[in-house]
């Protein structure tokens, strides 16, 4: 070999540069060198003057000055030149360029030359950068070059051909006798070469896959040749014979085998030949068991082969490699869905890669066991990814938490271990969950009435501990605001109940408002249950006016309007008590949602101010109280909703100590008034005003008679019927 | 020798491998998508401080759109801790890469590729090269950076492996090489 001196001591030139500058400087001066020297007639040194060229293009610098010279050098008769000019067209020309037309009559005349090596370069440039028309223009010298008695050629050809079936689909065609005759090869680099121009041909045209299906016993023949032979020095690479020819007829078996029992049959034994013969120590006789997996989950296979399959990706699964252990994942991952009860038997070895120190790994073990994640399993899945997500490196924490909340949501085993596992999860990586999280979760709180007193313990003392978490806090505030009184009841029947005084937890929501930690979300939260604990508290309704009014003043615009609407709100307080009664908000805010946050749904914007609203409020739905007996209350409301048409809003409440069942309204109104009953809300009425039951009312008044209404109330309490009626005289707003 | 500019632009590279890069952060094509089963998208070798040393394109690719995976792999690949796994997602390929010495050796390939394959075939290639040149280092891919392709044209092609016999590639690359020097003008002595 003769290195190029003048190329080198280039070379040597360009990194003696100690700065940046020095080196443009250098390589400045050589492009005009090089530029010069182009221009000059032949003086021997062309090669070494393009070699210089394209050394600099791989710095980074433009050479395109160079594409002229590479087709004169192409078009030399001197080796030495035409192999450079051939390596520059490969680094500086590609299709785009005018350029790579003037070198397709060179490439033409040399895929005809007498010697092999001068052939090789135009083949190999073609297969590089061929456009479309200069394969048009070939494919037919291809062809007759495949034909050739010169395995050198004919193993590049074919890959050539590969090129040519790819740029233009139609030309597959052309090739396909040729391939098919090349299978008969004995020469490795050929057999390889037809192997992926059959598969080529076979994946663009159905037709042509179902022609070569008929090779499938020629196929299987080459491979047990392979698996079985002794050694053979050519091929041998750690005690597997020619892995690369392996894996890609098992490729195109696979291929062949896909949706076909007869082609799946016939590869059947060979596939659990090479499954169980194929010496797994070595990273490359994993490469071929791995290939030969995907081919057996690919294909019709039999069940017991199937089993074999999964079984390989399990032991890959415990394998020292950690390349070995993220193919398996990757693998299992593709066919968790479709085999998921074989996929289930590793779960383990899954999730303990979970703790595995690569991120790679760690990534796809976090996805398979989600999707791994089942009602029977949850518990432990849960705690698992748990444990995995306080210490999982920051990118993967959204993916997580995430994926725990979906998996949280579909398998809860309780509403109990469902707002645990939210709370965990927004304890330890409350940064990275979605905003709608919040929401959510304010969400399921309220549906799960039975554990609000649970809940607000736990968060109460979350929002002790710790008051960095946005996510938390928020819903911290929220709930204390909300059932503050259950709170400061100061007994609990799934958790030990706290002691506190109203302003230990005034204390809480003020420290809050204050730290430099809290968003401002955050603190219209903790302003918002500031406010509405004033209606469950009874002796330091000062100190929350104080608190409020100095937000008054407060930098935040959004701050300031809330804390000076509130104050507002003082004034008006019976009908705080409306806004703030725990009840009303499922009645009337689902509908009014978006003037109002205080459901605490942080991202709402707060558009109207209360004075607004309560203009609204008063006009759209004016309530008045038609029956209290017996600790059992119905209020009316009703809203025109056209020239004769009437909206009438019914709620029933229970204020004793026992559950009512069995709740029923009935109404009856004057002859020319037409009634329409909707379904009702519910027909239990639970104790202590727990919930309330609303029903409506469509009414049709086209005679504009004065309108009146008698209502039949019947329930069930303490086991007796109790039935009553009440008459409407005068509707609220009309 | 050239140790400040390399320190500079160390410098430069470390600035850019502190920031954290997600894996599939940044979306674009390669190339208009081939619907084929080609093994190698692009084979790239760099060295620990950033510097290209080889780039092979098995898809036309324009020039901004190479040096921007270039970039990309640059900084995918040095910041990965020794031990580690050695794939990796990017966009929507699978980049596998081993370290051999103080050189990368980086390939990028389709979402149906033999990761593990590729694994050997970056490993062949090293083999290819070390009978070749003796005891290979990074100096001598700088200096003979022609050779190193020639030498990868007859291992690779259009993606795929084309020879899978170590000793023909050897042989096929003597052979050629003795074209050459019978045209040559001068002797030239090796020297760097």
């Amino acid at each position: 070999m003769s290195p190029s001196v003048p190329l080198q001591e280039m070379i040597r030139a360009i990194r003696s540069a100690r700065t940046q500058c020095e080196e443009r400087g250098v390589i400045q001066r050589e492009c005009a060198a090089i530029r010069a020297q182009f221009r000059q007639t032949d003086n021997g040194g062309r090669s070494h003057n393009l070699a210089k060229l394209l050394y600099v293009h791989m710095l980074g610098y433009p050479a395109h000055f160079g594409q002229m010279e590479c087709v004169r050098m192409i078009a030399s008769p001197r080796y030495s030149e035409k192999r450079v000019g051939y390596l520059g067209a490969m680094m500086l020309l590609d299709e785009k360029q005018d350029a790579s037309l003037l070198i397709t009559n060179s490439i033409k005349n040399d895929l005809s030359h007498s010697n092999q090596y001068v052939q090789s370069l135009a083949l190999c440039t073609l297969a590089c950068m061929g456009s479309a028309e200069m394969c048009r223009d070939l494919a037919p010298e291809i062809d007759r070059l495949l034909r050739s008695s010169n395995s050198y050629i004919k193993k590049k050809a074919a890959l050539c051909a590969v090129h040519i079936v790819r740029k233009v689909h139609d030309l597959g065609e052309l090739f396909v006798p040729s391939a098919r005759s090349l299978l008969s090869e004995k020469n490795h680099g050929v057999l390889h070469g037809a192997v992926v121009l059959i598969t080529e041909l076979c994946e663009r045209s159905p037709e042509t896959l179902e022609r070569f299906r008929k090779t499938v016993p020629d196929l299987v023949q080459i491979m047990k040749g392979l698996v079985i032979s002794g050694y053979s020095p050519d091929h041998d690479v750690a005690g597997v014979s020619d892995p690369f020819l392996q894996v890609r007829i098992l490729r195109l078996l696979r291929i062949l085998g896909r949706n076909n029992e007869a082609a799946s049959d016939a590869m059947n034994d060979l596939l659990a030949q090479v499954a169980t013969n194929t010496d797994s120590t070595k990273t490359v006789g994993n490469a071929v068991l791995y290939e030969t997996v995907l081919t057996v989950l690919d294909i019709k296979s039999e069940s017991g082969l199937r089993v074999l399959a999964v079984n390989i990706l399990g032991r890959f699964l415990l394998n020292n490699d950690r390349n070995i252990r993220y193919i398996a994942m990757t693998s299992l991952q593709k066919i968790v869905l479709t085999d998921h009860n074989a996929v289930q038997r590793h779960r383990g070895t899954i999730v303990d890669c979970l703790k595995d120190q690569d991120a790679s790994v760690k990534r796809r073990a976090l996805e398979l066991s989600l999707a791994l994640v089942s009602a029977s399993n949850i518990r432990s899945m849960m705690k698992e990814l748990l444990i995995f997500l306080s210490s999982c490196p920051p990118e993967l924490r959204a993916q997580a938490a995430s994926g725990i909340f979906n998996a949280a949501e579909r398998y809860a085993p309780s509403k109990r271990w469902h707002i645990d596992t939210i709370l965990h999860v927004l304890t330890t990586a409350g940064g990275d969950v979605r905003d709608e999280t919040v929401p959510n979760l304010i969400q399921l709180i309220t549906n799960t009435s039975e554990l609000h007193c649970y809940t607000v313990h736990k968060l109460y003392r979350a929002l002790l501990t710790d008051i960095s978490q946005q996510p938390l806090v928020q819903v911290a505030c929220w709930c204390i605001g909300e059932y503050g009184d259950l709170l400061l009841k100061g007994e609990c029947q799934e958790t030990e109940a706290v002691q506190v005084t109203e302003d230990d937890v005034l204390d809480a929501l003020e420290i809050v408002l204050q730290s430099h930690m809290s968003t401002p979300t955050t603190r219209g939260f903790a302003l918002t249950a500031t406010m509405k604990l004033s209606t469950r508290i009874t002796d330091n309704v000062d100190r929350i006016r104080s608190i409020v009014s100095i937000y008054g003043s407060c930098i935040d615009v959004e701050l300031q309007q809330r804390a000076v609407e509130y104050n507002q709100c003082h004034i008006f307080f019976f009908l705080m008590d409306v806004l703030c009664s725990r009840t009303t908000f499922c009645v009337f805010f689902a509908q009014v949602v978006d003037l109002l946050d205080l459901l605490g749904a942080g991202l709402l914007h707060i558009s109207e101010s209360i004075p607004r609203f309560f203009m609204l409020l008063l006009a759209s739905a004016p309530t008045v109280t038609v029956y209290e007996k017996n600790g059992v209350t119905l209020t009316l409301s009703c809203e025109q909703q056209s020239e004769s048409g009437l909206t009438v809003t019914l709620t029933a409440s229970n204020s004793t100590d026992s559950d009512i069942s069995g709740f029923t309204l009935q109404a009856a109104v004057p002859k020319s008034v037409q009634l329409q009953m909707r379904a009702p809300s519910t027909d239990c009425l639970p104790a202590h005003g727990g919930a309330k039951l609303t029903q409506l009312v469509v009414l049709n008044n086209p005679n504009k008679v004065n309108l009146k209404m008698r209502i039949r109330v019947s329930y069930t309490c303490q086991g007796s019927v109790v039935q009553d009626m009440v008459q409407v005289d005068s509707f609220p707003g009309l | 020798m050239a140790k400040s500019l390399q320190s500079c632009f160390f410098n430069q590279v470390i600035d850019r491998v502190q920031q954290q890069v997600e894996e599939s952060q940044f979306y674009f094509t390669l190339a208009p998508r081939e619907n084929s089963v080609k093994e190698l998208r692009f084979l790239l070798l760099f060295s620990r401080q950033g510097k290209l040393r080889l780039q092979k394109w098995f898809v036309p690719t324009s020039d901004r759109e190479r040096k921007k995976v270039i970039r990309d792999m640059i900084m995918l690949v040095l910041p990965r801790q020794p031990r580690t796994c050695n794939f990796l997602r990017w966009k929507d390929l699978k980049i596998v890469y081993k370290r051999y010495a103080s050189l990368y050796f980086c390939a990028g390939l389709e979402e149906q590729d033999n990761e593990l394959l590729a694994l050997e075939v970056l490993h062949r290639y090293v083999e290819l090269l070390d009978k070749y040149f003796g005891n290979v280092c990074e100096l001598d891919i700088i200096f003979n950076f022609e050779k190193a392709y020639f030498i990868l044209d007859e291992f690779l092609m259009g993606g795929e492996v084309l020879e899978t016999s170590k000793f023909a590639v050897n042989v096929s690359m003597e052979q050629a090489d003795t074209l050459q020097e019978t045209m040559e003008e001068y002797m030239s002595k090796p020297a760097y």
